[in-house]
């Protein structure tokens, strides 16, 4: 599936849920919210394949 | 997963918390904890006069908003760096919170006063870009606060912001420093107005979660300076810190507000010096901001643009 990640398409194998997408892309999930079209969704939600997945990073630095 | 309150589906978990929310119980939540913050800690008086440091990113917005809500009308003050590409687009999205809150906004463009963006003037004073816009935005949030009758600063630093600068300085021990942060920064009669960060207990993920839920337009894109920031590294850690053990960053500064108000009582001896040209706190007769001016023979007074959103009286 593609998801964008910090604004840029990504091609990830299919992961059931927001929780295995992160754990595959090594992402923190304090550092990160998941948008599954265009909602914010907790990390139990299930993905389908059609899924628009945005991961957006909150950290900022300076 | 389920909201705990009403039972919808949760946009968000709040494993610190141990809690897991809808969009509407989330802000309400959120709201809330800035508001106990508020008044647990007495940050802003009923009849104190304040004004936000906003930078067009998301806790500075979303605070500038929240404020707002919760009756607490604040103006606000946006400093232009000059930095390409970064600052004329952050500056659209204050201007655009300023439409939607109905507030205006305070913009001092370094440029103008100075001729030079923050890159060349660091270069030329020899300071980190850091430092050098760390000192202009302290100083420039001050003046305008003097200026034009505002009593308390107000700035957007969350729990990972303060979480991170704890920890480096502990790792170094910062002696100097550790002890001076909190939750307040008192003022000085005349000289320094109070200064507050109502956003110390609510951490950045929430802060953009409540910006995404109520759709505040806030700027992703990172200060092209903050890439090899340390701050960066010492978030990383923490997250990892508390992924694995929610809620440590709160125990982090919750008990670090703890010890340090134990600290200050005992302190309280510094006494300040003042710039004999603008009245600023100052070691050794004049401030580093009005030394700038001197050295590039600028004369007169600092100006301040002023954004009034259509339909506000003046
Ligand atoms: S990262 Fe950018 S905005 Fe932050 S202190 Fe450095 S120069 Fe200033
Ligand atoms: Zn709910
Ligand atoms: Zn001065």
């Amino acid at each position: 599936m593609i998801v964008e990640l910090d604004g840029k398409k990504i091609t990830v194998d299919r992961a059931p849920t927001v929780l295995r997408l992160m754990e595959e892309l090594s992402i923190n999930r304090e550092a990160y919210l998941v948008i599954v079209n265009d909602r914010l969704v907790t990390e139990d939600h299930r993905l389908n394949k059609d899924d628009s997945v945005k991961l957006i990073k909150v950290v900022s630095g300076g | 997963m389920k909201c705990r309150v009403c039972g919808n589906d949760a946009v968000i978990n709040l494993k610190a918390y141990n809690n897991a929310l809808c969009a509407r119980d989330f802000i309400a939540f959120l709201e809330n904890r800035v508001l106990k913050t508020i008044q647990r800690y007495r940050l802003i008086d009923k009849d104190e006069k304040p004004l936000v440091a906003v930078s067009g990113g998301k806790d500075s917005l979303s605070l500038w908003y929240i404020l707002n809500r919760l009756g607490f009308a604040s103006d606000g003050v946006y400093i232009d760096l000059s930095i390409e590409g970064y600052s004329s687009l952050s500056l659209d999205k204050v201007k655009t919170m300023a439409d939607r809150i109905q507030r205006r906004v305070f913009i001092f463009h370094l440029m103008e006063t100075l001729g030079k963006g923050i890159d060349k003037l660091s270069r030329v004073i020899k300071r980190s870009t850091c430092s050098a816009c760390g000192m202009i935005k302290r100083y420039i949030m001050n003046r305008v606060c003097m200026d034009r009758g505002y009593n308390v600063i107000i700035t957007g630093h969350n729990l990972d912001d303060e979480a991170s600068a704890l920890l480096g300085n502990i790792l170094y021990w910062k002696d100097e420093y550790l002890w001076k942060k909190g939750l307040e920064l008192k003022e000085s009669e005349g000289h320094l107005s109070k200064k507050v960060k109502p956003l110390f207990l609510c951490s950045e993920r929430e802060m953009a979660a409540y910006a995404i839920l109520n759709s505040i337009d806030y700027i992703r894109d990172e200060c092209p300076f903050s890439i090899d920031a340390k701050s960066l590294v010492y978030k990383d850690i923490l997250n990892r810190i508390e992924e694995s053990s929610p809620g440590t960053k709160l125990q982090f500064i919750k008990g670090y507000l703890k010890v340090s108000r134990a600290m200050k009582t005992q302190r309280r001896k510094d006494n300040l010096d003042y710039c004999a040209v603008c009245g600023y706190p100052a070691s050794g007769g004049i401030c580093s901001f009005c030394r700038i001016m001197e050295r590039f023979g600028i004369e007169g007074d600092i100006r301040f643009d002023e954004y009034k959103p259509e339909g506000l009286p003046t």
